[in-house]
């Protein structure tokens, strides 16, 4: 591909204590794209992920979001990069003290200086978005079930009208119907938006829907990055075990040889 | 012309009808300007919205431009968009692609459905504090009939957080109020001549009052804290849903052994408090008014009646009792926000405190009127 990624990750090398989570890894994201980081449990996507989104560092290794290297930002640089994004915590994280519409206002009222009907309206926009009804922004989090949590989480996140999109397990404890609803929302969200989504994931659901690529984590490594066809066209251990049906004959024959 | 700066606004006057003509990047940084114009405009004419030349538009220029239509729509002003493209009719498809109906929040009362409210509320929280009395003191019954439920270690442990762990702080306490006391009683009792008798103000105003009173208070904030946001904190975490689906209630687990525990130690620590109190009585007795240990100690024989160590020392389990039950029944009631931890642990000192001091009151006067 020809166009700069938007975000590069460069040999990044991740250690808590002794433990080496990620050794030297390597993977870009494009414009526009959905991109997965997916891999099995401590495998260290939502840590790539937070690193990402500046609440980690990396233990050596770049990080480059539009263009800039990441680690070298001055704080005054850092605040303009925060505000061109969005984050959807895996658990929503809304502030619970405040309403689904306070949470919102809140990103207005303290990084723009538009006046408060205008505030107003935009927040009603923003909760409609997503599919939440309008009284929802008078309820607090605490009154929300778990699907409407992460569609106040995901209002809230696109409030500045973000470029780029960072989604932690976005559909983990969503029912397999509010789930694909929620993928379709991203879906058409980054078409309309123009926005670049980056998830980490485990629903293989999401993966052959809506992901254009992804990368594979495993073992301290990326194992693959590329499409679905690209990945699976790969012979490795990793991939077979995350994508073949045929993972479910091989639990079975595990079975049988226990029974035998 | 295109600004490509911030958002402008033109307005063109002509004979049968006003053109605004919107420029500039309508994006949110760039907005302000425009809103604060649009705001002091008042439409007399029809009116015609160009946005051709708009070089971006974002969502809130959309909502800025879909607000004031509809404002100047509905003020009876006829209204025309015209130039818009392909990109302004995909966001704004998807922005308005449902009818908004006016929401608002809810209703403001008056002051008398606030008195009213928060009256009842009391008044059903009074009934709340009895029914959490009330069914620990059934399982209570129910694990004394089976000794072995008790949670001995659970106590144990509790024991040694409320108790060994509360010494130095207790001990701090309780030596500067002796201090104190001998200070202010010394200036007063010495314009008498009659220093001798700071051995009886120390002797009886610690161990009968003062020493069990600041004890309390010192657990109230200590433990009772403690106790509420530990619970507070397992509610959250669903901590306590498991323990009742596994069947281990939540009264034997958590709440009794949190207030044994507090029972026995109270004594100890008015005990404690006794003696350091005393002692920090003692110093200054000695410093200001060259009254030696063992002159104090042989008056404190004759001067403290046994009965108002006793009284002192009593009174121990009863505010032990009333700390735990207020502070553990308010870690019942945390809800699932972060904001209710830290308003049932306030209220939950609050209240301990208050109900040791109506306690200790309520012992005066009933000692007083038994002449003890």
């Amino acid at each position: 591909m020809s166009t700069q990624p938007i975000i590069q990750v460069q040999n990044v090398v991740t250690a808590f204590g002794g433990t080496v989570v990620h050794d030297q890894i390597n993977c870009s994201i494009f414009e526009h794209e959905i991109y997965a980081l997916i891999g099995g449990s401590g495998s260290g996507k939502s840590t790539l992920l937070r690193e990402m989104i500046l609440l980690q560092r990396p233990l050596s290794g770049t990080i480059s979001i539009f263009g800039q290297n990441i680690a070298t930002l001055t704080p005054t640089e850092a605040q303009k990069l925060r505000q061109k994004w969005g984050v959807l915590f895996q658990s929503g994280a809304l502030f619970s003290s405040l309403t689904v519409g306070q949470n919102i206002e809140l990103l207005y009222q303290e990084y723009t200086d538009l006046p408060a009907n205008l505030i107003n309206e935009l927040v009603k926009l923003k909760i409609d978005i997503v599919g939440l009804p309008a009284h929802a922004r008078y309820l607090y989090p605490s009154q929300l079930s778990g699907g409407m949590v992460k569609r106040a989480a995901l209002a809230r996140a696109l409030a500045l009208d973000p470029k780029l999109l960072f989604l932690d397990e976005p559909t983990s404890g969503l029912d397999p119907f509010s789930a694909r609803q929620f993928d379709t929302l991203i879906y058409q969200l980054r078409d309309l938006l123009g926005l670049t989504v980056v998830m980490v994931t485990h629903d293989l659901d999401t993966i052959y829907h809506i992901v254009d690529r992804f990368a594979l984590l495993g073992e301290t490594k990326v194992v693959a990055e590329g499409s679905l066809n690209e990945v699976l066209a790969i012979n490795h251990p990793l991939i077979k075990y995350f994508f073949q049906s045929t993972t479910q004959t091989s639990h079975q024959k595990e079975i049988h040889g226990i029974q035998s | 012309m295109k600004s490509l700066s911030r958002a402008m606004l033109t307005i063109i006057d002509s004979p049968t009808h006003v053109t605004l003509q919107c420029h500039g990047v309508w994006t949110m940084p760039n907005l302000a300007a425009v809103a604060e114009h649009l705001e002091l405009f008042t439409p007399k004419k029809p009116l015609q919205w160009d946005i051709a030349q708009i070089a971006e538009l974002d969502s809130a220029g959309i909502a800025l431009l879909q607000l004031y239509y509809r404002k100047f729509e509905n003020q009876g002003v006829i209204s025309e968009l015209i130039g818009t493209n392909d990109t302004h009719t995909k966001l704004y498809s998807l922005l308005y692609k449902r009818h908004h109906e006016e929401t608002s929040a809810v209703k403001t009362h008056s002051w008398l459905y606030h008195l009213g409210k928060e009256g009842h509320e009391n008044i059903q929280g009074i009934g709340k504090f009895l029914a959490f009395l009330g069914e620990s003191f059934v399982l209570l019954l129910y694990t004394l009939r089976y000794p072995s439920k008790i949670r001995y270690r659970s106590i144990m442990a509790h024991i040694y957080t409320t108790g060994v762990t509360a010494l130095p702080i207790i001990g701090v306490s309780a030596f500067l109020i002796g201090v104190v006391i001998a200070f202010q009683s010394l200036v007063q009792l010495q314009k008498f001549g009659a220093d001798i008798f700071i051995v009886d103000t120390i002797g009886i105003s610690l161990t009968r009052e003062l020493a069990p009173l600041i004890t309390a208070i010192v657990v109230a904030g200590r433990s009772g804290s403690a106790f509420t946001a530990q619970i507070g904190a397992m509610k959250m975490t669903q901590e306590i849903d498991a323990m009742k689906t596994m069947g281990f209630d939540p009264f034997i687990f958590l709440v009794w052994p949190r207030v044994f525990a507090l029972i026995l130690v109270m004594p100890l620590l008015i005990f404690f408090a006794d003696l350091i109190g005393i002692f920090g009585g003692m110093v200054v007795a000695k410093a200001q008014a060259n009254l030696s240990f063992d002159e104090f100690l042989y008056r404190l024989k004759g001067a403290l009646a046994i009965k108002h160590y006793v009284i002192g020392i009593a009174k121990g389990p009863f505010f032990a009792f009333l700390i735990a039950m207020a502070s553990t029944y308010r870690g019942f009631q945390i809800s699932l926000n972060t904001e209710s931890i830290g308003h049932y642990t306030t209220v939950s000192v609050v209240n301990s405190i208050f109900l040791v001091i109506a306690c200790d009151a309520l012992f005066s006067v009933l000692l007083t009127e038994l002449k003890l």
